[in-house]
């Protein structure tokens, strides 16, 4: 007795189309599911523009605020640290700032609004971790003799000097992001929003 | 109407054999499951595996009856999260001795199962007909590393955060979907109560299961195929022409339950001295800085993930080289990915006539002695942060491990391998 014979096509046809449709249907219940673990209403919610207080920030120092669960630094150039720049200019990967990780206002040589103050995200951009401040020159903060002050990662060893740049071979490939920003007054910054509706 | 099944025991037994394989299965799996007769020391892992994974289970189940997943701050300003693994080990009776059971027993399921994948390295115990237990067996490996990096997070503590933090971010490296992907895992822009909850619930109830499933078909795949032994031939070729049984095979259960029951006792001990001597493990175990609350806002000067991750974790910090127009953190993610998966290709990579190191010629001597040491290094690099020279080490031990999977077809087939003997050796 052949089975060939005995197949009913259009019972199968009716069973793979029910297969096909059931499977569609246990994909799509997938999708709630998947979406779930995206960020909720209150995460999203979350990201409000914080204002920072820069009055009693003294020259050469540096202070942490608060914004979408980051460190953002604002730290108080001093005339030596903006020279340190110059120097660094040739040890950077990104000099001139080409990759968008500030907005077009801080797309400067100092890569800020007023080149006496740093604003930049405190995460490097290697693996999330947030680097450790080495402002001092040389060997006195137990770097290499002509470090010219900046930063390094304690996880991965990545180095950024001054304004939030990049060295070159590092494992983190960009410069530290300049979050969004404005001046409200001389003494108060604000994080997260600036005059381009952003 | 079906004929009722014939059973030869009677009474209860008889009563639960006719309606459920009870017997078939003690025959099939300890009774009558013959294993070669030379096991020695390296065979002890095994079961040794399963037993540290019967004692996280059963110690997680109690923790969890403590334990909150929690990132907000308390009304003293510290995370419940944190504050409750402290409350286990302050309050709850006997909460430190559990907690200590399972935080020292991540490291122990670690120790077991490097000693246990090495063993199956030397005595070529991947080779085939033993490819799926092989691979079965790099899945549970894939599926420990998942568990105890979820795990690790759970007490909420600074190297915690900082490790979730890194590790996550890896996906962020996958060029086009992986900003995207890493939000996804994480439930926010940043690691925060939302991956806290999900990595609790990825912890306790998806990855167990995985993992029992997965050493289920790791047994069930060996006991068909039968174990390897440290000369690496089958002895299922020789059987007793009478009863059909391997003439150097002896039955599991007693032979092995005794054995093993002896290596249970001996790792127990040091188990034991370790919860109530040296708990933190010299600071391996746990890590100083999880005794400190997470804090988003600061990195701690010196982070490493935990002992049994930094061999993996020192290939990743050695990739410094952007390559093909992609930068030098997606190819490191890449190497560590390929580190721990490279172990699934043995089974292919190995073209030696002969599987056991005894019958094995000195290019693979010299082979398996470099990747150990490369191993070693790698993890040991991975525990302190980095320099130029230790960067320069990294790179070199990694290419070295690299070379003994990657070269093995060649140097396998040119190595003066000795004749195997016909049956099994004292």
């Amino acid at each position: 007795m052949s089975t060939e014979a005995k197949v009913d096509n259009s019972r199968r046809n009716l069973l793979v189309a029910t297969s096909v449709v059931g499977g569609a249907a246990c994909v799509g219940t997938l999708v709630p599911f998947v979406i779930s673990m995206t960020p909720s209403e209150r995460a999203l919610a979350a990201g409000a523009p914080v204002e920072a207080d820069i009055s009693k920030l003294a020259p050469g120092e540096m202070m942490t605020v608060e914004w979408r669960g980051k460190p953002v630094w604002i730290i108080r150039r001093t005339p030596e640290m903006l020279a340190s720049l110059k120097k660094t200019d040739s040890l950077v990967s990104d000099p001139t700032s080409e990759k968008p990780m500030q907005p077009e206002y801080a797309k400067n040589d100092a890569r800020a609004i007023k080149p006496e103050y740093l604003v930049v995200v405190g995460i490097c951009t290697h693996l999330g971790c947030s680097p450790s401040s080495k402002f001092k020159q040389g060997a006195e903060e137990g770097m290499v003799a002509d470090w010219a002050g900046g930063f390094i990662c304690p996880c991965h060893g990545s180095q950024f000097d001054l304004a939030g740049r990049v060295m070159k071979s590092m494992p983190a490939p960009d410069n530290l992001p300049v979050p969004p920003h404005k001046y409200l007054s001389d003494a108060r910054i604000l994080i997260g929003e600036d005059d381009k509706g952003a | 109407m079906a004929a009722e099944k014939q059973v030869t025991t009677t009474g209860l037994l008889g009563w639960i054999d006719e309606r459920f394989p009870l017997t078939v299965m003690w025959k099939q799996h300890l009774s009558e499951y013959y294993a070669p007769r030379n096991f020695n020391f390296w065979y002890f892992f095994g079961s040794l595996a399963l037993m540290v994974l019967v004692i996280q289970i059963f110690t997680g189940i109690f923790l969890v009856m403590h334990y909150k997943p929690d990132a907000s701050l308390n009304a003293s300003g510290v995370p419940v999260a944190f504050a409750s693994v402290e409350y286990i080990m302050r309050d709850v009776p006997w909460g430190w001795l559990i907690r200590y059971m399972h935080s020292t027993g991540a490291s122990a399921f670690f120790i077991v199962v490097y000693l246990h994948m090495f063993r199956g390295m030397i005595y070529g115990s991947y080779r085939k007909p033993r490819e799926l237990i092989w691979l079965f067996g790099v899945f549970i490996f894939l599926a420990l590393m998942a568990e105890a990096f979820f795990g690790y997070l759970l007490p909420w503590g600074q190297m915690s955060y900082w490790g979730a933090q890194v590790i996550v971010n890896l996906f962020s490296a996958i060029p086009l979907i992986g900003d995207g992907l890493s939000i996804w895992l994480r439930g926010d822009f940043v690691v925060g109560d939302a991956t806290l909850n999900r990595f609790f619930s990825f912890h306790v109830i998806a990855i167990p299961f995985v993992l029992a499933g997965l050493v289920v078909a790791h047994i069930i795949a060996l006991h068909e195929v039968g174990s390897n032994n440290p000369d690496g031939i089958e002895i299922k070729k020789k059987k007793d022409p009478a009863t059909g049984i391997p003439l150097d095979g002896i039955p599991f259960h007693p032979y092995y339950t005794v054995k093993d029951i002896v290596g249970v006792a001996v790792f127990l001990i040091i188990f034991s001295w370790i919860i109530f001597f040296a708990p933190e493990g010299g600071n391996y175990f746990i890590e100083a800085n999880n005794f400190i609350p997470a804090d988003p806002l600061k990195t701690p000067p010196h982070i490493a993930p935990v002992w049994y991750f930094t061999p993996f974790y020192s290939v990743l910090r050695a990739v410094t080289y952007p390559l093909f127009g992609l930068d030098a953190k997606f190819w490191g993610v890449v190497a560590m990915g390929a580190s721990v998966l490279i172990f699934a290709f043995l089974p292919w990579l190995d073209r030696s006539p002969v599987k056991s190191i005894r019958y094995k010629g000195p290019i693979f001597k010299a082979a398996i002695t470099i990747f150990v040491i490369s191993f070693i290094v790698l993890g040991y690099l991975g525990l302190l942060a980095p320099t130029a020279g230790r960067t320069l080490a990294a790179q070199i031990f990694s290419v070295l491990y690299f070379a003994f999977f990657l070269l093995m077809p060649w140097y396998s087939r040119m190595d003066k391998c000795k004749p195997e003997p016909e049956r099994v050796t004292e």
